[in-house]
């Protein structure tokens, strides 16, 4: 009797990659929205983006499905490239693949691997930061009748002026204000995600280096969407020559857009901040 | 021995029914215990394995390709004929058996034909079950055409690959019994022998094409469906593997081989371009359907094509010579196999031949393609007088009817069909004769039984085209299972055959002996050489036309050659590797032989029929003069040591329910 | 035409194999590729040597016999035909072509450019068929009309030949269009849809146990297959696929 083996099966490996590879698409369309805010909108704009990306519980969800995607979509990358080296133990003298297929289709393990690494580094940089690390609170300076004044943002609204802690009578743990001594929490400020984000490409000896890693990845990204993205409506068996347009045109679009405007994020840090 | 072609008594629409109802069976219990091997697995062997297996038979199936799907009956383009009288144009039984009596000179035997008839609706039941993708009508139901020599429209089709569709429904059939054990398939072997216990077919000698091992084989029947044997012309649409082997071997252990001397030859063939040609391409004779064949009109005008300094489409149109419909108006450019292949060889032999090698005539699609492009105009409101608008729309209707034709032609070619006229000339492509088998197709050895081209039985002197899918499924299918149940009920008790008799011992060495005949030869000739010296003796001889003095002469050259093969061909490689050099030379062994009996066949028939013309016997115009008085016999070869000395038997022909008239197509 | 050859040579399946060079002189082009590869042959074996073993046989474009990886594709550089209708005036005078076998662990070498390829047949084995006996009495064939769109697209998908050149050309060995050819041709046609769930499933996992890659969408199988089999079919299958595990 035949079993239907969903996840061993190469087909059934074809679906997890695609329904993997689709998610991460949404993902990237909401990270994209959010990173916006470093060019449209103010720090706190950002710095509440990435609160709310941290905190809330819908998004926490998400992003658990985010990083279980990832995992998921690389693991089963690796075994499908493993599986197909071995289905040609002895290769061509001259291949002339070119004429058939295109260059990413034939290099999306390439292609993903770097996207891998690119990922390691990116979330080492910031997520980890974000979420492991003590990191700034945000703080501005205000002008309050003709006095400049630092003061820290917080979530409740209620601002913190800066020397309170300095002259110790707010001390700072964690990402919460607290009554010197004691446990009494009198509001929780931002971390400064912001900030970290424009010392990092605007970093006097690296950011240079950083802006051309993170413009190269994406267009590293750019090259596995071009492929992926109408290949994930293949292997969910999306193929019909009514759509079939359709869906290359918003697939090549998709591929394009969203890795431009990720990369023109720290070029416009680096160039223009 | 005497010839008894076992027809049953009774009327001819009675006889397979009443033989159906009397015939012993074999027990589902007892199938279990019995072998059946069958050589070959095109539309006949591919179907019978099949349906034996079925049964419950265990079947041991052979053939020498990669795999049973490429049997070359998958070459097949046009179609299969089937008494459907779908398209209620007036056909029947009787009319398919009438047509292709008369369609084959009435050179066939009535009851097998009508047989064939009686079976042919259930092959289309049967294939369609199976999920072959017939071609359709926009209501759903299955769209039919017409072929030549007929008036109705009964072949049933799949655009060009038709024989190809059918080829694997017959090998889904089979796959689905070897999944479940019953067939066991032995790609890649060759049968070399056959081998008789006490008189009866009990196993073959086959080597193993990979390792060079002779294997022995064993079984209660052998039933050989191995094509046929137009190879023996070097040149011809068969391909390039196909050979009488299997056949000639049973020949020479008892089988008589009858009428080798009837071959068709395809009108529509892609024209030879030179000496490197390893074989010709058939254009399916639906082409014909809608194309007209010409020739010009005037000898200069031929000349000047020939050089190239006048193209055919610059002829006007009262200088172009449509001969077929000229000379056979009732039937036109639809005329039988035959009869246009012999007009096309007189006008080139008279002069007017169209390519560099004056061998070619005009397939001409220009008149389909107007009238269709006319027709679509008017149904999709568009001006049918406009030249660009009817010719887009006419060619696509071409384009869609016969589209994988067109392009095979314009890749060997390297012409465009639509806008130039295609060029064709007639090619060796199928041969009715074959081993001679009875009504249960059973050959003059007991437990041997013949399927599909490899026999002589249904097609007379010629066969009317989409009629050998037909034969081929219908004996696989629906004649062999019944047969050789009624044969096999006598082998219940027999138990295993083993293979290690003083007879399979024989056959081994017999086989053995010949390889290493060839192998330590060390000659100075590849065997190519001596193939294609055999095809030019046949086709300049004993091809299209023939006469008593070129016969007598290709029998003695054929002769010669065959010495010259033995002392002086050079096979490279060993005898236990894969070796295909090995391979040619077995099988062009044996069609030196063959071809010998061949035109010795066509010597002793002094009439003309189908496939056979001889120039002694023709009418004032160049038709055809048959000799029913003596001549209404199926003539079947006993091998007596050598082809030359084989002796003739007799089979008459009687004719109950068909009158024997002059075939005219006038 | 004079040309070198590049051809892989290996004795038998256990030998290792290299390419040799050979050079040919006075190829017209007119020919077929497998016929200067018959003009090689003669040379070879009037000399002595041992000729170029290749699998061919109808010479026509049908059988699926004819192999061959040529100037790093399969059949060759033309589009839409099989080795044996591919002609010589698809090259120049002076041309260096290289011929080797269809590579797939799948399809083992047996000589030269010869490869074994059954595993084809096994699949065929486990599912490329409608399971009906043959009694003479099955229902007319006009008994359940089928759409024509519906009947010409399962004859398209019928039309493989089963040649392997979507296997040697995929850069994973992957059956996927040979098997989603068959399995398309029976889940579009009314007779075949009885048994579609069991078909689909058996087929794709002898498909797998077989050593076949898995299928990356790259399309070079579309374009190099001899008769132009879709894609579309692949899906189709992994639709079915799909349906047969919730089944």
């Amino acid at each position: 009797m035949a079993k239907s083996a969903l996840l061993k099966s190469s087909i059934g490996k074809k679906y997890w990659m695609a329904l993997t590879g689709l998610f991460l698409c949404v993902f990237l369309v909401g990270h994209l929205v959010g990173n916006l805010q470093l060019i449209f909108g103010d720090a706190s704009a950002f710095n509440e983006y990435a609160l709310f990306m941290t905190t809330n519980p819908a998004v926490k969800i998400l992003s658990y499905l985010t990083y279980l995607s990832i995992l998921f979509h690389a693991i089963d990358g690796i075994v499908l490239t493993i599986q197909n080296k071995k289905a040609r133990p002895i290769g061509y003298a001259k291949n002339n693949a070119s004429s058939n297929s295109a260059w990413q289709s034939r290099n999306m393990a390439v292609l993903g691997t770097l996207i891998l690494i690119f990922i390691a580094t990116h979330m080492t940089n910031f997520w980890a930061k974000m979420h492991f690390s003590e990191m700034p609170l945000q703080s501005e300076i205000v002008n309050i009748q003709g006095q400049e004044l630092e003061i820290y943002k917080t979530v409740q609204g209620q601002p913190i002026p800066a020397n309170a802690v300095q002259m110790g009578q707010v001390e700072i743990k964690g990402t919460g204000f607290y009554e010197t001594g004691s446990d009494f929490k009198i509001a929780d400020g931002y971390k400064d995600l912001h900030k970290i984000t424009i010392e990092f490409f605007k970093d006097p000896a690296y950011g240079l280096a950083f802006t051309i890693f993170y413009v190269f990845s994406m267009i590293v990204l750019a090259f596995h969407l071009l492929h992926g993205f109408k290949s994930a409506f293949q292997s969910l068996g999306a193929n019909n020559p009514r759509y079939n347009g359709l869906i290359t045109t918003v697939g090549n679009g998709f591929a394009i857009i969203v890795p431009l405007l990720f990369a023109i994020i720290p070029l416009y840090i680096y160039f223009v901040k | 021995m005497k010839l008894d072609s076992k027809i049953p008594n009774g009327p001819i629409d009675k006889k397979w029914s009443d033989y159906k109802n009397h015939i012993n069976l074999v027990n589902p219990a007892n199938k279990r215990n019995i072998d059946v091997i069958v050589v070959g697995t095109g539309l006949a062997g591919g179907s019978a394995a099949a349906t034996l297996a079925e049964l419950g038979y265990n079947v041991k199936a052979f053939c020498y390709q990669d795999s049973p799907r490429r049997a070359h009956s998958i070459a097949a383009q046009g179609g299969i004929n089937a008494s459907k009288n779908y398209q209620g144009d007036g056909d029947s039984v009787h009319r398919l058996f009438y047509d292709t009596v008369k369609g084959g000179d009435y050179r066939a035997r009535e009851a097998n034909v009508y047989r064939l008839a009686e079976v042919s609706e259930n092959i289309i039941d049967q294939c369609v079950a199976q999920g072959v993708p017939f071609a359709r009508e926009y209501g759903g139901l299955l769209d039919n055409r017409s072929f030549g020599g007929v008036q109705v429209s009964r072949t049933f089709y799949a655009k060009g690959q038709t024989g190809q569709q059918l080829l694997l429904g017959a090998y889904s059939a089979m796959n689905r019994q070897i999944g479940r054990g019953k067939i066991q398939m032995y790609n890649r072997h060759e049968m070399l022998d056959i081998v008789l216990v006490d008189g009866k077919a009990r196993g073959i000698i086959a080597r193993n094409l990979i390792n060079g091992a002779i294997e022995r084989y064993s079984a209660h029947a052998v039933v050989i469906a191995t094509g046929g044997y137009g190879n023996v012309f070097f040149l011809s649409t068969n391909a390039m593997g196909s050979n009488v082997t299997a056949a000639w071997k049973a020949h020479k252990r008892g089988a008589y081989f009858a009428n080798p001397c009837y071959t068709q030859i395809h009108p529509t063939c892609i024209p030879v371009s030179g000496d490197h040609q390893s074989k010709l391409t058939l254009m399916s004779e639906s082409l014909r359907n809608d194309g007209r064949i010409w020739v010009p009109k005037k000898l200069e005008d031929a000349a000047a094509i020939r050089e190239g300094k006048l193209k055919p489409t610059q002829l006007a149109e009262e200088d172009r010579d449509y001969y077929l419909e000229r000379r056979y108006p009732s039937f036109g450019n639809l005329v039988p196999r035959d009869v246009a292949s012999r007009a096309a060889k007189e006008r080139c032999d008279a002069g007017f031949g169209v390519n560099a090698t004056g061998e070619a005539v005009y397939l001409d699609f220009a008149a389909a393609i107007d009238r269709y492009g006319k027709e679509q105009a008017r149904l999709q409101h568009l001006n049918e007088n406009d030249a660009k608008v009817v010719y887009k729309l006419g060619k696509d209707v071409v384009e869609n009817k016969y589209g994988n034709l067109f392009q095979m032609y314009e890749k060997i070619v390297d012409e465009d069909p639509y806008t130039t006229p295609m060029m064709i000339y007639p090619a060796v492509h199928y041969t009715m004769g074959g081993l001679w088998v009875d009504y249960n197709l059973m050959s003059t050895i007991e437990g041997c039984y013949v399927l599909g081209e490899a026999n002589f039985s249904d097609h007379g002197a010629n066969r009317l085209g989409a009629s050998a899918l037909m034969q081929g499924l219908a004996d696989g299918y629906f004649v062999l299972p019944y047969t050789i149940g009624d044969y096999l009920s006598k082998d219940i008790r027999t138990g295993a055959i083993p293979t290690d008799l003083p007879e399979f011992d024989e056959a081994e060495k017999n086989v053995k002996g010949i390889i290493d005949h060839v192998l330590g030869n060390n000659g100075t000739h590849s065997v190519d050489y001596f193939h294609k010296k055999l095809g030019k003796i046949m086709w300049d001889k004993v091809g299209m036309a023939r006469n008593a003095q070129g016969l007598t002469e290709a029998m003695s050259e054929i002769t010669a050659l065959r010495e010259e093969f033995y002392k002086d061909v050079k096979v490279s490689g060993t005898a236990d590797s894969f070796n295909q050099e090995l391979e040619k030379a077995l099988r062009v062994a044996d069609y030196l032989e063959l071809g010998e009996l061949f035109a010795k066949d066509a010597l002793h028939r002094e009439e003309s029929c189908g496939g056979h013309f001889r120039e002694e016997h023709q009418t004032e115009d160049g038709e055809a003069r048959r000799d029913d008085e003596n001549f209404a016999y199926v003539a079947a070869w006993e091998y007596k040591g050598k082809p030359s000395e084989a002796v003739l038997h007799k089979e008459d022909l009687v004719f109950e329910n068909i009158k024997l008239v002059t075939r005219s197509y006038k | 035409m004079n040309l070198t050859l590049k051809i892989w040579r290996q004795k038998n399946a256990k030998d290792k194999g290299q390419m040799v060079d050979y050079k040919i002189n006075n190829i017209s082009p007119d020919m077929s590729f497998l016929e200067m590869l018959d003009v090689l042959n003669n040379e070879l074996v009037e000399k002595g040597d041992d000729p170029v073993a290749f699998d061919h046989d109808c010479r026509e474009g049908i059988c699926g016999m004819c192999s061959l990886f040529i100037n790093g594709e399969a059949h060759g550089p033309d589009r839409g035909v099989t080795t044996c209708q591919l002609h010589m005036r698809m090259f120049k005078d002076g041309d260096t072509i290289y011929i080797e076998p269809f590579r797939a662990k799948a399809f083992p070498v047996i000589k030269d450019l010869v490869v074994d390829r059954t595993a084809f047949d096994k699949i065929q084995h486990a599912g490329g068929f409608i399971s009906v006996n043959t009694s003479g009495n099955t229902q007319d064939a006009n008994a359940i009309p089928v759409p024509k769109h519906d009947a010409d697209r399962a004859f398209d998908a019928a039309t493989c030949i089963g040649c392997g050149a979507c296997v040697a050309t995929c850069k994973n060995s992957s059956a996927m269009l040979f098997v989603s050819a068959k399995v398309s041709q029976f889940a579009l046609l009314p007779q075949g849809k009885v048994e579609a769930t069991e078909r689909v499933l058996n087929m794709v996992e002898e498909m797998d146990n077989l050593g076949f890659g898995n299928c990356t969408n790259t399309g070079a199988c579309e374009v190099e297959c001899p008769k132009g089999i879709s894609l579309e079919n692949i899906a189709r299958m992994n639709r079915e696929y799909l349906k047969a595990s919730f089944r």
